[in-house]
């Protein structure tokens, strides 16, 4: 019985949250590897591009709220995902166009495109802050539970419950879903196929007749959904803040590179070691050593490795310790 | 002269702009901004030995200036002697396992030949001097920080002149640098600026949760100051004479005696403000003008050029013989070490230390845009730079204010647009840095001044 107790101690407070941050984190991920790996250059205004997604959600969730329109026991932030996604590949289209394309024409090196990302990040910030502001919000409605701590001890019995929040399990479930769409289409339509031929060799990619500009346009459509995706996903588990968000671009550029960059796949589960790393190196173990250990051995400290002050050192520790000893990644990406 | 009639042009209209801030707002207000664009310009300094004659990018400037910041804390303050009979000798013993730790490491690097084993020892060796040192320190903090936590609960500094403190801000950045260097210099640039962007952030998160090294995030208050305080000032006679002579025309005008003494007592006030800052506005200018003179100087030399042949073709120079990995840890270091002076001039600055203040956006980006937007590998471009963007930075706000009112004059005051606007005044910043970044990316990718090769 202790045991089960102590299973559920680490589902409750380390496994499901780590899931579901990873989630968020693979996203965006993603969205940085496929910039990476397709136009060539580390996209600084990632966090920033995500929270431009998320502000139309958070905007358009008040308007259908004040509608009186809503999805019943699911947030209504769900229905404006097409909505925002759409305002973000526009928004995107129109930044390469302007910015990025003058700069992929003439062939710059990597770290220009870097350098104009920067200034984009910095121009996003101020349309986000114009339009919304930089408070706190939070616009998630609906049912908050699928599973409350009560309920589940109540039903079995157990000391320790657990608690299933609705925004972890539509995140993971989203996450899914769309990450199982991405790579279908990457591996097996025709386009897919072009982007990756693209991504690994751009000149022999022209030679057989792939068209740039499409592969382009493709990414920053597949990019757009992601980062508005990922960034409403976030911001319904925690809350919605740009600074935040622009501070959650250190974990995704880890997990990028820790899943080796420009490579789709690594991405995603760079996105769990970084998540599942956080939050098993700052909790504290103190209640389930109490269940498994007899009590004579009973700790009476916290049982924790660091505190949870050091969540975001522990990913940047992570990324340096990859860098100097595998630098291209777990997963092998791009040779660096 | 001639090749230097764009350089002076562009001081002036900076300069000009800065006496204009003095006329229409207040000279305080002037002299604030114009200790910051010198402060600023020394950052940049640092930024563009690194960039500009190397090609190294580095975006852990804000590691660096918390360091410095850091070094102000350390030195100037004084010593709390309870703390370190609570603690202090726990502490001490910590950084002897810290040194023993990386003597150790480096002796298994150099002894042992590469192989797995070898990799198991170094993890084995961290994780039992982790463990040792979190059993050594863990009573120590926590008796430390209990040290009259509201006023104290850190060991304190050294209690010596704040000025020594830039120096050390120095060497503090400058061996962080040299560690980083180590780790990350091999690293193709975009990597290179990931790597730094979050090796700044441990280092600051570092900083904001060791309450016992400088009290975190509950910041350090009242800091030395190398200039006279202006309650010192209001108060000695020969102050308020200078003051009196100096406005002796405005005050001939007023007749009554006691309003003559009233109007006095408020230009003493504002002249002791301004006289201050007069003082920081020297220390700052005879810092720049030693590093530009140097800095100078190094671009013109056999080094200077060696590192240019560096930037331009790695491959070429280190085929010439040229050690072109100790060259980019040499450069990496300098730079690095002038941007902690810089950090350690701002703290001593502001009086007071807040971890909590140190975000990437201010002290990497936007320091990134002044070095691009002044001009890349070229010292007076760079400085210019520093001066133009932190210009904008605190400027933005007012002139975006002025514009928003200009465009909503005819809409009625309580017009929602106009209010939500007016309130996003100090959002514009943003945006003008950003778009005076990719405007000058995209036209002058130099620089407003770019890079000029003296040719014999």
């Amino acid at each position: 019985m202790d045991f089960i107790n102590a299973i559920l101690v680490l589902l409750n407070y380390t496994i499901i949250p780590a899931l579901t941050y990873g989630s968020q984190l693979a996203l965006g991920a993603i969205f940085v590897t496929l910039i990476y790996g397709i136009l060539r250059f580390a996209n600084f205004a990632t966090g920033d591009m995500m929270s431009f997604g998320t502000m139309f959600a958070v905007l358009l969730t008040y308007y259908f709220q004040s509608l009186g329109i809503n999805l019943g026991i699911f947030p209504t932030a769900l229905i404006t995902i097409p909505f925002a996604t759409f305002m973000m590949i526009l928004y995107m289209l129109s930044i390469d166009k302007f910015v990025f394309e003058y700069y992929r024409i003439k062939k710059s090196p990597p770290v220009q495109l870097a350098m104009v990302s920067v200034g984009v990040m910095f121009v996003t910030q101020a349309i986000i802050r114009i339009i919304i502001g930089p408070a706190d919000r939070t616009f998630l409605d609906g049912e908050k539970f699928i599973l409350k701590a009560s309920e589940f001890k109540e039903m079995t019995g157990l000391n320790e419950g657990l608690t299933i929040k609705s925004t972890q399990a539509i995140t993971i479930v989203i996450t899914m879903i769309v990450v199982s769409i991405m790579f279908w289409f990457l591996n097996k339509t025709k386009t897919g196929t072009s982007m990756r031929a693209y991504s690994d060799n751009e000149d022999l990619a022209l030679l057989s007749g792939i068209d740039p500009k499409k592969v382009v346009l493709i990414t920053w459509i597949i990019a757009g959904i992601l980062a508005t995706i990922g960034g409403i996903l976030y911001g319904l588990d925690k809350s919605y803040r740009p600074f935040v968000y622009f501070n959650n671009m250190l974990p995704i550029f880890a997990a990028a590179i820790v899943g080796g960059i420009g490579n789709p796949f690594g991405a995603f589960l760079g996105g769990y070691v970084i998540a599942f790393a956080e939050i098993f190196l700052t909790y504290a173990y103190k209640k389930f050593f109490t269940y498994i250990l007899p009590e004579a051995l009973e700790p009476n400290s916290m049982m924790q490795l660091l505190s949870t002050d050091y969540k975001f050192a522990v990913s940047f520790s992570i990324l340096v310790i990859v860098l100097l000893f595998r630098p291209s990644g777990i997963f092998k990406g791009k040779t660096l | 002269m001639r090749q230097y009639t764009n350089v002076i042009a562009a001081y002036l209209i900076m300069f000009t702009l800065i006496i204009l801030v003095g006329i229409f707002q207040s000279w305080s207000i002037a002299l604030t901004i114009l200790n910051y664009c010198l402060i600023s310009a020394v950052m940049t300094i640092g930024a563009n030995i690194q960039w500009g004659y190397a090609g190294l990018i580095n975006f852990g400037i804000m590691g660096y200036t918390a360091l410095g910041g850091l070094a102000v804390v350390l030195v100037s303050v004084a010593p709390v002697g309870e703390a370190w009979r609570a603690g202090g000798l726990n502490m001490i013993i910590c950084l002897g396992v810290i040194v023993g730790i990386v003597f150790s490491i480096r002796f298994t690097l150099k002894k042992i030949a590469k192989s797995k084993s070898r990799n198991y020892l170094i993890a084995a060796i961290i994780i039992v001097g982790i463990l040792l040192l979190r059993l050594i320190s863990a009573p120590a903090i926590e008796s430390i920080e209990a040290v009259e936590p509201a006023k104290t609960g850190f060991l304190g500094g050294l209690g010596l002149p704040v000025l020594f403190s830039w120096i050390v801000g120095a060497f503090l950045a400058g061996g962080l640098a040299f560690v980083v260097g180590k780790v990350a210099l091999g690293l193709r640039a975009d990597y290179l600026a990931i790597a730094t962007l979050l090796i700044a952030e441990i280092v600051v998160s570092i900083i904001k949760h060791e309450d016992w090294l400088a009290r975190g995030v509950k910041n350090v208050i009242g800091l030395k100051r190398p200039a006279p305080y202006e309650i010192n000032l209001q108060q000695s006679p020969w102050f308020i004479e200078l003051v009196e002579k100096f406005h002796s025309g405005k005050l001939a005008l007023i007749n009554s005696v006691s309003e003559k003494q009233e109007v006095l007592k408020q230009l003493v006030i504002d002249a002791s403000s301004v006289y201050v800052k007069l003082c920081f506005t020297g220390l700052f200018l005879t810092v720049v003008i030693i590093l530009l003179i140097v800095t100078q100087k190094a671009l013109y030399s056999p080094w200077g050029r060696m590192m240019r042949a560096i930037r331009d073709n790695e491959e070429a120079a280190g085929a010439m013989g040229k050690n072109v990995v100790k060259q980019h840890l040499l450069i990496f270091i300098l730079g690095s070490a002038i941007v902690g002076i810089a950090g350690a001039m701002m703290v001593t600055n502001d009086g007071l230390f807040t971890p909590g203040s140190y975000r990437p956006m201010r002290y990497t980006f936007v320091i990134w845009v002044m070095v691009i937007v002044g001009g890349t590998g070229n010292n007076f471009g760079a400085i210019l730079g520093g001066f133009v963007v932190w210009f904008l930075w605190v400027e933005a706000a007012p002139i975006a204010l002025f514009f928003i009112n200009l465009f909503t004059a005819h809409l009625p005051e309580t017009n929602e647009i106009r209010v939500h606007l007016i309130n996003s005044a100090p959002y514009f910043r943003f945006l003008v840095i950003g778009t005076a970044l990719l405007v000058i990316m995209r036209f002058r990718p130099q620089g407003i001044l770019p890079e000029k090769i003296i040719k014999n």
